[in-house]
């Protein structure tokens, strides 16, 4: 393909509560043997980009590790490869970056040593499958600058968390508004953008000098009446995972056959880093329903619509019901767990109790040490 | 210069006959086991873990599926810019072009690769055991005792040493006498057919029995370095150590795996086993399913219910199916009501709606009762059964079979369908 990738995978936000204490949500696990950025990642190897930059800054260590290495999604190749930037102190600039058009320009060494015409710019929270090519075209037939990937949103979802978008018949982009107060529209941005390199140079280099920081509010609204900015419709499953709600919603989602189907079972595949954890176990006593089972769990008591993330072990007697159990958990006996997400790499004690509600899930995080035999 | 203390060479080329219609169109070390691994798996990561990170793996039988899972070595981190895995067929030469006639004269003719390494020592292994050994202990023990050979053996109850070549030690390990399959065995210590050697004695040995036909190391080699008295020793063994060439073998060896806390245990951190696997989302159990006692590989969907038993990645197990005691190997399908009993079902096997599989009183084979004679189905990989049939125990199938190969929709216990054809 014709671009190179940039995933904006930074930030964080405080609807993600204390699951945004461990990581970027970027890295979020997602449906059982997923991250986040996984997705992200996936559709520009599948897409046959080959030059993928990563933009981190919030608590990365967690993404780090995820990206150690690059051939997972089979990006380590001598043209092209997986690069991670951190924000860096150099002879001009101490600062963090300071919005994702300042991360852009902060890395403008990169689009400017590329020879790629395009860049597709995408966020590390979606979870989606989309041929970036497909978009590419469009954007070239509509000689558009800047075409921005949208989703017509269902009206129950809580629309005001998203950039609210506006067209003229063309597809061109007439209004835009960042999480408005009242929604006006249902065309949501999913943060994925196509647009020149050379235009993106110019465009992030006007807004540095004009000490602006932010792609959406200084780039995409603020030239929305001079440039011609497009919106692309995409079809399919897209979701943003980036409020508990909308995490444990997206989680669920992977429960429908036909979610499954079109993620696991569809082409192309969703790549991730393998762990190499054994099968799942499940021994006398275990009852499991309606649930995702990854890698390396071991199941002694029930489960009941849920997701379990690789190596979870449930207890005996346990119950666990419409509940998330993140990575390498450990649930002693007896335990009942109801409407949580539990913060993986816990040990959760025998005989507790924890019950959320649906609709405002509860966040477990116990800090236990791990009793090793 | 490239020098390694030890490489490995590991021995994949037999078919493993015993294991009957599984191996008839793989090699028994790229048979599944375990849900999500090979057999070949078990060897290559205790070479890593063990820091051997040269292997040589001799192939000579239906090398195809362990070539593309062996690949360069990846999962295994043997992907290596010096040593790493290298895949060894025989291959021609100017003169005197052989197969690998044995498992001595295979490694006599890679004499030039291992060489290449520069190596002190050799470690010979096969490919058709399941253990977690550390070689590195082994090496140790092989330096300390100034040995020329070392061989691993494995205590065995005594009644049971008959079936294995044994060895007789004195008391510094040092092996004084070999028996194959005894009668009456005077030690209980059987060789594992895992042997390091020094390479320079090794290297001698094989240029010295090179014209012996269908030269192999228990049979030609050890004998002849220990007749002219070269320091041989036994390294005592004492884990967990399964050669699964047989059917009833291998049907146990993976039952094992779902016992609670297994002897074989896959879920401990230390020493892991890698494997290529390329499925990666989780299974899905539905809401009217019953799983226990079961260890179930990626990506698999259960509609069904399933007791004591071994399911692979990618598996369909459909509605109102009932599987129970049996190994289901990645890719299968089994249709919706269908009913499995103690069956080892191979690769991609898809099986209609509303069979029962494994009903009835054993019965000897008529295929072959040297491999059959276990009270196991056993479904050759690539095959489909149709629905409503019933199928006896003890019985073999293979290829695509119809409705019209069941005599009144029954294949009788001991009786076997070999036919062409796969799924893919």
């Amino acid at each position: 393909m014709r671009a190179i990738g940039i995933i904006l995978a930074g930030g964080n936000n405080k609807r993600m509560r204390e699951l945004s204490h461990k990581r970027a949500i970027a890295a979020m696990p997602v449906a059982g043997s997923y991250r986040s950025i996984d997705f992200a990642l996936s559709n520009m190897s599948n897409s046959h980009i080959q030059k993928v930059a990563v933009f981190t800054q919030y608590n990365s260590r967690s993404l780090n590790e995820h990206l150690s290495s690059s051939k997972w999604w089979d990006f380590g190749r001598k043209q092209g490869g997986l690069f991670v930037f951190t924000p860096t102190i150099t002879a001009e600039n101490s600062n963090w970056y300071m919005g994702t058009a300042d991360a852009l320009y902060q890395n403008l060494n990169f689009l400017k040593s590329s020879h790629e015409p395009y860049v597709v710019i995408a966020a590390g929270d979606g979870v989606y499958k989309l041929d970036y090519n497909k978009v590419l075209e469009y954007h070239i037939e509509k000689k558009a600058d800047i075409t921005v990937v949208c989703k017509e949103m269902a009206q129950s979802e809580n629309l005001e968390r998203f950039g609210l978008i506006k067209t003229n018949d063309d597809g061109r982009i007439i209004e835009f508004e960042e999480k408005p107060m009242v929604a006006t529209s249902s065309l949501a941005s999913t943060g994925i953008y196509i647009i020149r390199r050379r235009q993106l140079i110019e465009l992030v280099e006007r807004c540095a000098q004009e000490d602006r920081y932010d792609f959406v509010n200084d780039i995409l609204i603020r030239y929305k009446n001079l440039k011609r900015i497009y919106a692309y419709r995409m079809e399919g499953y897209w979701s943003n995972i980036s409020t508990v709600d909308a995490y444990f919603k997206t989680n669920m989602d992977f429960l429908k056959p036909e979610v499954r189907d079109y993620f696991f079972k569809q082409y192309p595949d969703v790549y991730s880093k393998v762990d190499d954890n054994p099968p799942a176990k499940y021994n006398p006593g275990a009852l499991v329903r309606n649930s995702l089972v990854s890698s390396g769990c071991i199941i002694n008591g029930q489960v009941e619509n849920s997701v379990l993330f690789k190596k979870a072990y449930i207890g005996n007697n346990c119950v666990v019901k419409n509940s998330i159990i993140l990575n390498d958990i450990y649930i002693g006996d007896n335990t009942y767990i109801e409407n949580c997400i539990v913060e993986s790499r816990d040990t959760i004690r025998a005989n507790t109790n924890h019950v959320g509600e649906p609709g405002n899930i509860k966040i477990v995080i116990e800090k236990n040490d791990r009793y090793v035999l | 210069m490239i020098k390694k203390e030890m490489i490995a060479m590991l021995l994949a080329g037999g078919q493993g006959s015993r294991l009957g219609v599984l191996t008839s169109h793989v090699a028994k070390p790229a048979v599944a086991f375990g849900g999500k691994y090979r057999i070949i798996d078990f060897p290559l990561s205790n070479c890593i873990n063990s820091g051997v990170d040269t292997v040589g793996v001799l192939t000579q039988y239906q090398p195809l599926r362990l070539n593309t899972h062996i690949g360069i070595g990846i999962p295994w981190d043997l992907d290596r810019n010096i040593g790493g895995v290298t895949v060894l067929p025989p291959y021609e030469k100017s003169g005197n072009s052989e197969w690998y006639t044995g498992t001595a004269n295979a490694i006599y003719q890679n004499i030039e690769y291992i060489d290449n390494y520069n190596p002190d020592y050799v470690l010979i292994l096969s490919g058709d055991h399941i253990y977690k050994m550390d070689y590195e202990v082994m090496l140790d023990f092989h330096k300390s005792n100034n040995a020329d050979i070392t061989i691993a053996a494995m205590p065995v109850p005594i009644e049971e040493a008959s079936r294995f070549g044994v060895v007789i030690t004195d008391e510094k390990n040092r092996i004084t006498e070999f028996e194959e399959k005894p009668e009456k065995p005077r030690s209980n210590l059987a060789s594992m057919g895992i042997y390091i050697f020094s390479w320079p004695v090794l290297r001698e040995a094989l240029i010295r029995m090179k014209d012996e036909p269908g030269c192999d190391f228990g049979k030609h080699i050890i004998p002849y370095c220990h007749g002219r008295g070269d320091r041989v020793f036994a390294y005592e063994y004492n884990g967990y150590w399964k050669d699964v060439g047989t059917l009833a073998s291998y049907w146990e060896a993976n039952m094992e795996l779902i016992d609670i806390i297994p002897v074989f245990n896959l879920y401990e951190e230390f020493w892991r086993i890698y494997t290529k696997s390329d499925i990666l989302p989780p299974q899905y159990i539905s809401a009217d399913s019953h799983v226990e006692r079961c260890i179930i590989g990626e990506g698999t969907e259960v509609y069904g219910n399933v007791y004591n038993s071994v399911i692979g990645s990618g598996v369909v197990i459909e509605k109102g199916a009932e599987i129970r005691d049996s190994i289901i190997m990645q890719g299968c399908v089994i249709g919706e009501g269908t009913r499995v009993n103690k069956a080892i079902i191979a690769e991609n096997v898809k099986v209609g709606t509303g069979s029962q599989i494994g009903v009835g009183e054993y019965a000897p084979s008529k295929l072959n009762p040297k491999v059959y004679s276990f009270d196991l189905v056993t479904i050759g990989e690539n095959s489909s059964i149709p629905g409503g049939v019933i199928i006896g125990k003890n019985t073999a199938i293979a290829g695509l079979t119809e409705a019209e190969d069941y005599p009144e929709g029954h294949l009788a216990s001991g009786e076997y369908i070999i036919k062409a054809g796969g799924t893919r």
